[in-house]
């Protein structure tokens, strides 16, 4: 661009000083490239404050604050008759062993000298889940009546909040649900040695609880229901996905029919994930009379959803088989049947998995189409083995996780960050599976 | 019998038909594999595809056109007089059937026993009782025509399915007769299990277009429905959306069209110029191994559940948003609004849009590239003038598919965005968006005649209509793109 024989005015001869307009030119290109660098900053910021959002937020949910108190079980109270009759028994409802919980409570701030001004209702320290867990106990125990037992309890959702950080002093004085006080003595019993927080396995193994009891809730039915729902994916779209690859990629005919089924798997991958749910309600629950909430409606659901996610990679491996396979085994006599169920289909599986376990990866992590089918309901019991258990209501992973955010209890938003992490484990765990089945199968022609 | 039972019967029928088929192939041929026309297991197969194929598929059309029989049959047992006020033949249909049901489960529970059956019309009130028992409630007083109907319905569907039984199995036991009769060392086994494979090869690839048929006719069969109940100009030109459950509800798309659009523009105008950014930077200028870091990491924005960016949106961005900006700045003080969604939709959508550029631009022949530079461009000029101009209709296909994402993207505005739907043009206030709508409308009871449940497939009608023409749109443009070069 310098002009070599006519020099402009202004404008140095030598190649060596830049002039103006190479400075204007260079900053522009330092410029540009500093957004490229933004650009990329921006994107992985974004998705480091995203996973430590969820991992700060979530985190508390795995640990949990118990109680541990030798609670006295008289038998005046529990067994009036005297003899040990389960179907008796069992008429005292859990109201009937507060006032156990209570007492305990009391005798353990004689026990140990505490005492607070102004304290009431020293029991509500305790989650409601206690009285309904002693009451379990003794059912199945008759003997302990008349004795008394140290049970470790679940501390209610403001004392564990407490610890946690969520709940302090301050917001305690505003709170209709907790008091300073109560923060005090459950300070108090901590010193003692009553309070401990240790890991919390009943946030994966114990089912949903109710509004009012964040400390009870957990995951379990979430996830039976997810996995069911996955082997139903696995079992549907698998046989269906590989068949079809197989189909447009070593037998259709280059027709409009072929074409139409191309078109259709092209465009079924970019639908919206809820218009799914729309079909599945219309189609299994309405037409259909299959059961709301049931894993099977979900898993059908999901299964249409991932054919095309499955369908695409599968086709993408059987076409990287070479043709000198197919041509070598048709050589020797295979049939064309023999020559991709013996050779391309053996030679194309490993991409066939990665693409199937990303694929049941993303039906995993779905949510939308399943609040449209029911699995939003509240559900506590846990769904029989398969496969009955699949006509059974449950809910899934992600349902579980958008149903806690609709609660008012900010507990739950701690339980609903913790359960993301248990999805994120999940996925982590299978996309690193799909990872290193490509590395370690994956092969170069 | 049930039909998993008789499933499991033609199942067995086969099994057995391809080990009885396998050795007869092998001593037909006297021992000798070599004089067979296949190898013996084919024989096997060829049993087993003519025991199960026509069975199966004649239990398919039965399940299909008994139901349509026996309802048309029953059908006109119904008198007018049994139809109750505000009732109507179909609804009286459904009785008929869940008491059909009712004594079926009745019998089977023994609550109620065949004598009882016989005697029932003397006590027709009694019915309701036991058919509480087993968990059957059926709604108004059972007129005699309609138990008597019920009956009937119950003989003839039970009279059915015993026949149906007795014809698949024997269709079964035929085919595996007629097959295994057929073995012989000329016969051409592995044709038969080979076409046999395809045709169920052909079905599965077919299950993408029965899909797309369910999707579409579902929402056309549902929508008609709710145009028949609400006028289709109110949908689309009334500009509020207000249902009430009492009735009388508008249920204008606009609001609805406006917020869903506004959250994608947002999240578009934050998505296209870092993911554009991003692309270029890692197709032209980076090395190897950031190139190898960078883009799993960007990727693993795509990867992650819609549900994640939920939750970030309502737990993280939107107080952030409303502590920092809305507030301060007087434009309002929700914690979900268009721009709370819009921008954390942005964060997911980065991935798309530059994985989908960065193949675009990698695309374009390397001969433009040196060109440029040959006349002495920069970099930076020869992208801004060279490259992207070059690569433009294959970036805007991308954006148009990041578009159709957003637009049909759920959870993250359920969670953002919030619930009022809204003409304003105000980012930081809460509106709503069709996809929003179509899960309030349709999650918890369901009653599906109201036009308030209904207008849900209609929205879903157009969001699929919308996302449809986008991606066609969109992969019409990258595929001529794509030829300019090839």
């Amino acid at each position: 661009m310098t002009d070599i024989t006519h020099a402009s005015p202004g404008r140095p001869n030598s190649i060596l000083a830049p002039d103006d307009r190479t400075r204007r030119r260079n900053a522009a290109e330092a410029r540009f490239r500093l957004y490229g660098i933004l650009a990329i900053g921006v994107a992985i910021l974004a998705l480091i404050f995203l996973l430590t959002s969820v991992v700060r937020n979530g985190a508390g949910a795995f640990t949990q604050t118990y109680i541990s108190l030798e609670v006295a079980l008289p038998a005046d109270k529990l067994d009036k008759n005297g003899n040990r009759d389960p179907a008796e028994m069992a008429k005292v409802s859990t109201f009937g062993y507060k006032p156990l919980i209570k007492a305990a409570i009391q005798d353990a701030m004689a026990a140990q000298g505490i005492a607070i001004d102004g304290l009431k209702k020293p029991e509500s320290l305790v989650s409601e889940d206690a009285a309904a867990q002693i009451r379990n106990y003794v059912l199945a125990h008759p003997e302990v009546i008349g004795g008394s037992r140290t049970f470790d309890m679940l501390a209610s959702g403001r004392i564990d909040g407490f610890y946690k950080g969520r709940v302090t002093m301050q917001s305690a004085e505003r709170d209709s649900n907790v008091s300073p006080e109560q923060l005090r003595l459950a300070d108090a019993l901590k010193e003692a040695g009553l309070v401990e927080t240790r890991f919390n396995w009943n946030f994966i193994l114990w089912p949903d609880a109710s509004e009012n009891r964040p400390e009870a809730a957990g995951l379990g039915v979430a996830i039976i229901g997810s996995l069911y729902m996955m082997f139903v994916v696995l079992a549907l779209a698998l046989p269906i996905g590989v068949a079809a690859s197989i189909y447009l990629e070593e037998f259709a005919p280059r027709n409009w029919f072929t074409d139409l089924i191309e078109v259709n798997i092209s465009n079924l991958a970019a639908v919206p994930s809820i218009v799914y749910g729309i079909l599945g309600l219309a189609l299994f629950i309405n037409f259909g009379g299959l059961p709301q909430s049931a894993p099977i409606v979900g898993g059908l659901v999901l299964s249409l959803m991932t054919l095309p996610r499955i369908i695409i990679p599968a086709r993408a491996a059987i076409q990287a088989v070479p043709p000198s396979i197919r041509e070598a085994a048709l050589g020797v006599g295979a049939s064309k049947m023999q020559t991709v169920f013996h050779h391309v289909l053996p030679l194309a599986a490993p991409g066939i998995l990665t693409g199937l376990i990303i694929g049941l990866a993303q039906a995993l992590g779905e949510t939308a189409p399943l609040l449209l089918i029911g699995m939003v309901a509240f559900v506590r019991d846990f769904p029989a083995a398969p496969p009955e258990g699949l006509f059974d209501p449950a809910t899934a992973l992600p349902v579980q996780i958008y149903n806690w955010t609709q609660r008012s209890d900010p507990a739950f938003v701690e339980r609903a960050s913790g359960a993301i992490i248990v999805l994120l484990v999940f996925l982590i765990v299978m996309n690193a599976v799909a990872i290193v089945l490509r590395r370690r199968f994956e092969r170069r022609w | 019998m049930a039909v998993g039972l008789i499933t499991l019967i033609v199942l067995l029928i086969g099994a057995a038909g391809f080990v009885a088929g396998r050795s007869r192939a092998l001593t037909t041929a006297g021992g000798d594999i070599r004089k067979l026309h296949s190898l013996p297991g084919y024989s096997g197969q060829a049993v087993l595809v003519f025991a199960v194929a026509p069975a199966l598929i004649l239990m398919a059309f039965w399940l299909v056109f008994q139901p349509l029989y026996v309802e048309t049959r029953v059908a006109g047992m119904i008198d007018a007089a049994d139809i109750a006020e505000g009732s109507s033949q179909n609804l009286v249909m459904s009785d008929v059937r869940r008491i059909a049901t009712g004594l079926d489960a009745a019998i089977g529970q023994g609550v109620l026993s065949a004598d009882d059956l016989a005697r029932i019309h003397a006590a027709p009130d009694d019915i309701r009782s036991r058919l509480g028992e087993v968990g059957i409630a059926v709604g108004s007083d059972i007129r005699p025509g309609v138990l008597r109907a019920a009956e009937e319905y119950r003989r003839v569907t039970g009279m059915l399915r015993g026949a149906m039984s007795v014809a698949v199995i024997g269709l079964s036991l035929a085919g595996a007769a007629f097959a295994y009769t057929r073995l012989s060392p000329e016969f051409r086994a592995r044709n038969v299990s080979e076409t046999a494979v395809r045709m169920l090869l052909l079905l599965a690839s077919c299950v993408a277009i029965l899909t797309t048929a369910g999707i579409v006719l579902s929402l056309l069969f549902e929508s008609a429905h709710f145009f028949r109940l609400y006028p289709w100009q109110d949908f689309l030109f009334n500009a509020t959306w207000n249902p009430q459950f009492r009735g009388g509800s508008d249920l204008g798309i606009l609001p609805l069209l406006w917020g869903t659009l506004y959250v994608s523009f947002v999240a578009l105008l934050f998505a296209v110029p870092i993911g554009l950014m991003a692309a270029i930077y890692m197709a032209e200028y980076a090395t190897r191994r950031v190139r190898s870091v960078v883009k799993p990491l960007i990727e693993i924005l795509a990867g992650i559940p819609t549900i994640v960016y939920g939750l970030f949106a309502l737990i993280t961005v939107g107080p952030l948003l409303r502590d920092y900006f809305a507030e301060p700045m007087g434009l309002g003080n929700s914690s979900s609004s268009v721009m709370t969604a819009g921008l954390v939709m942005g964060i997911m959508l980065i991935p798309f849009v530059s994985s989908l550029s960065d193949d675009i631009i990698n695309a374009v022949p390397q001969s433009l590239r040196d060109g440029s530079y040959g006349l002495g461009a920069t970099k930076s000029e020869t992208i801004r003038q060279v490259i992207v101009p070059a690569a433009l209709p294959g970036v805007i296909g991308a954006i148009l598919l990041a578009a159709s994402r957003a637009i049909g993207e759920t959870m993250i505005v359920v969670m953002g965005a919030g619930a009022s739907a809204k003409l304003s043009v105000n980012p930081f206030e809460a509106m709503t968006t069709i996809t929003v709508k179509i899960v309030s409308q349709l999650t918890g009871d369901t009653e599906f005649a109201s036009p308030e449940t209904l207008v849900a497939f209609a929205l879903g009608l157009s969001l699929f209509v919308v996302t449809l023409g986008l991606n066609i749109l969109a992969l019409w443009i990258v595929r001529r793109y794509r030829e300019q070069y090839e």
